[in-house]
């Protein structure tokens, strides 16, 4: 039997061919750790004892959930991370001014590549198999020893295959496709396994990929990953400093599971509190009021997102009972929104447009949700609790829904605004 | 290991595990103040030193947070029994030496407040309250390695050092 694409990594990496179960210790191309999960890792780093870390240049601290910091005790969070990152002469350290949310940073700034071992103490590492790597998201201990030895252990993973056809309809996106999936498959469905995208999926934007493989994990698998095409390598081109090698899966790979999924008959899709499987078509949702809208995220805060945010917004108002938060995934992203005209229309639509930051996807800060508050969001998670109060309830959705529903000031289609 | 079951369901995530807006330390003992609170205010004050943590399955799913096994251990808890953990909570548990046992058959039988046993080397779970005994699957040797160190750190220490 053949290989995934992922046991294809693997095996490059492990210097054999490994099969599905095998545990594995190999070398990672890099490291990434956040401002909530590095002073953990840190402090286990410093327990190793070791001098200094395995590579400078192969390890990226991106103080990124909590910043700006919200308030003393994150500020001290950030500050043992950039202390560690001057004394260890880190290379890949972003300050506030020069940074973006880690998921979205990374592949902009070419530090992960197609055929890379990347892991990232952050769930949502899994992005980068957008760009057909191996990345999958670890703890802090994991992070620790990994920026002392280079290396990372791991259990090879077998595969579930997602053969994809057709193209996407008007409005509908990488979100909707993840969320139709991790519909059918459940937040368990994928869980210790590869997804591996496959077949046409020409019509799939590299932002659209980004948003598929980063909620793999909320289908519980290892990582997402996609084929390499002339969009990825589009993508890479200009911004590799490095060589890379493109792996492909072989013929007769061994797939534990397979669905053949026609991206033409996707619909714009909800996840319902508070899970994201509880998905339901946007004509089968009803009529649900919300106070709070946000666009943004390691999911969906890329210039497609904002492009099309734009698109449904501009020239309209905002609905005068909603709070929408736009916030651009990178500083580079938003740097682009300004040129391009965006910020100025979604201030003027009644949107607060804040900097890069993981903040009010995980209920840390800038919009955080009060009891019996319901939000639209175009983030990940919707948890209970995850964006504010216990009480409160977050239904995900693409930006185009989100944008569309603060207009209206209940869950809307695109099409009944635009 | 001997302790009372304290029982929770399926996909039991890390955010209510230890919510975000406490992540903003990394103290072992503040985060146990506020280990569950989402789920189950009443947590902190009845757990005992000992007492094992019962849940379905995809335990700890969502974010990769390793101050939701700290969290738990530190709050007293000496294993977590559970029909399926989500991976990233389930390698930064043996990482930080928190010991876990997937068992569908323990975790479906046990109830919260039984008194429960369990032996790490063998992998034998005991329901005292209702004699019945379960066996869980027992880790692979590079896993059980690590848990003999005490933890990834240790293991890699003697390797490096």
């Amino acid at each position: 039997m053949g290989l995934t694409l992922t046991q294809k990594i693997l095996s490059d990496k492990a210097g054999y061919e490994v099969k599905p179960g095998d545990l594995i210790e190999i070398d990672v191309d890099m490291v990434l750790g956040n401002d909530v999960t590095s002073p953990v890792a840190i402090k286990e780093f410093l327990k190793i004892g070791v001098k200094n870390v395995f590579d400078k240049e192969k390890i990226a601290l991106v103080p990124d959930h909590f910043v700006p910091n919200k308030d003393i005790k994150s500020a001290e969070q950030v500050n043992i991370v950039r202390k560690f990152a001057r004394e260890y002469g880190i290379v890949n350290f972003f300050e506030v001014g020069m940074m973006g949310i880690e998921h979205a940073l990374l592949p902009e700034k070419g530090l992960v590549l197609p055929g890379d071992v990347v892991i990232g103490a952050d769930s949502h590492t899994c992005t980068y198999g957008a760009i057909t790597c191996f990345s999958t998201g670890i703890g802090s201990t994991d992070m620790a020893c990994a920026m002392a030895t280079g290396k990372a252990w791991f259990k090879v993973p077998e595969a579930i295959r997602f053969n994809l056809k057709g193209k996407l309809n008007k409005w509908v996106s990488g979100k909707d496709v993840i969320l139709y999936i991790i519909g059918m498959i459940g937040v368990d469905g994928a869980l210790y396994k590869s997804m591996e995208f496959t077949g046409d999926i020409s019509s799939l934007s590299i932002d659209d990929r980004f948003t598929i493989a980063n909620m793999a994990i909320e289908a519980g698998a290892k990582n997402g990953i996609f084929d390499y095409d002339e969009i990825t390598e589009a993508y890479v081109k200009g911004r590799a400093n490095r060589k890379y090698k493109v792996f492909k899966a072989d013929e007769d790979a061994d797939y534990v599971e397979s669905y053949d999924i026609d991206l033409s008959k996707i619909k714009p899709q909800v996840a319902f509190p508070h899970l994201p499987e509880n998905t339901k078509p946007i004509d089968e949702v009803g009529n649900i009021k919300i106070d709070q809208v946000v666009i943004g995220s390691c999911t969906n805060g890329r210039i497609s997102d904002m492009e099309v945010t734009y698109e449904v917004l501009k020239g309209k108002k905002v609905h005068p009972d909603v709070r929408l938060i736009i916030f651009p995934a990178t500083q580079d992203i938003y740097l682009e929104c300004v040129k391009r005209g965006y910020i100025e229309e979604f201030i003027k639509a009644g949107a607060a447009v804040s900097t890069p930051t993981c903040g009010p996807c995980l209920g840390g800060h800038m919009g955080i949700l009060a009891k019996g508050e319901r939000a639209i969001s175009t983030t990940n998670r919707n948890f209970v609790g995850r964006m504010g109060h216990t009480e409160s309830e977050v239904y995900l959705a693409s930006p185009a829904v989100a944008a569309a529903s603060a207009i209206k000031g209940c869950i809307a289609s695109p099409e009944e605004v635009v | 290991m001997e302790g009372k079951a304290i029982k929770y369901g399926d996909n039991v995530d890390t955010d209510v595990i230890i919510p975000a807006r406490f992540l903003n330390t990394s103290d072992p003992k503040e985060l146990a103040l506020h280990c569950m609170e989402d789920i189950d205010k009443d947590f902190k004050n009845k757990v005992k030193p000992g007492d094992i943590m019962i849940a379905g399955y995809n335990f700890g799913c969502g974010s990769s947070r390793e101050h939701a096994p700290i969290a738990i251990k530190e709050s007293g808890i000496s294993c977590v029994i559970a029909k399926s953990f989500a991976r990233i909570f389930y390698r930064n548990a043996i990482n930080i030496g928190l010991p876990i046992l997937e068992c569908p058959d323990a975790a479906s039988a046990i109830e919260d407040g039984d008194i429960v046993s369990v032996d790490l080397e063998t992998g034998i779970i005991r329901d005292i309250t209702k004699g019945i005994e379960f066996k869980s699957q027992p880790f692979p040797e590079f896993i059980k390695k690590i848990i003999e160190c005490g933890g990834l750190i240790n293991y890699v220490k003697e390797k490096v050092i």
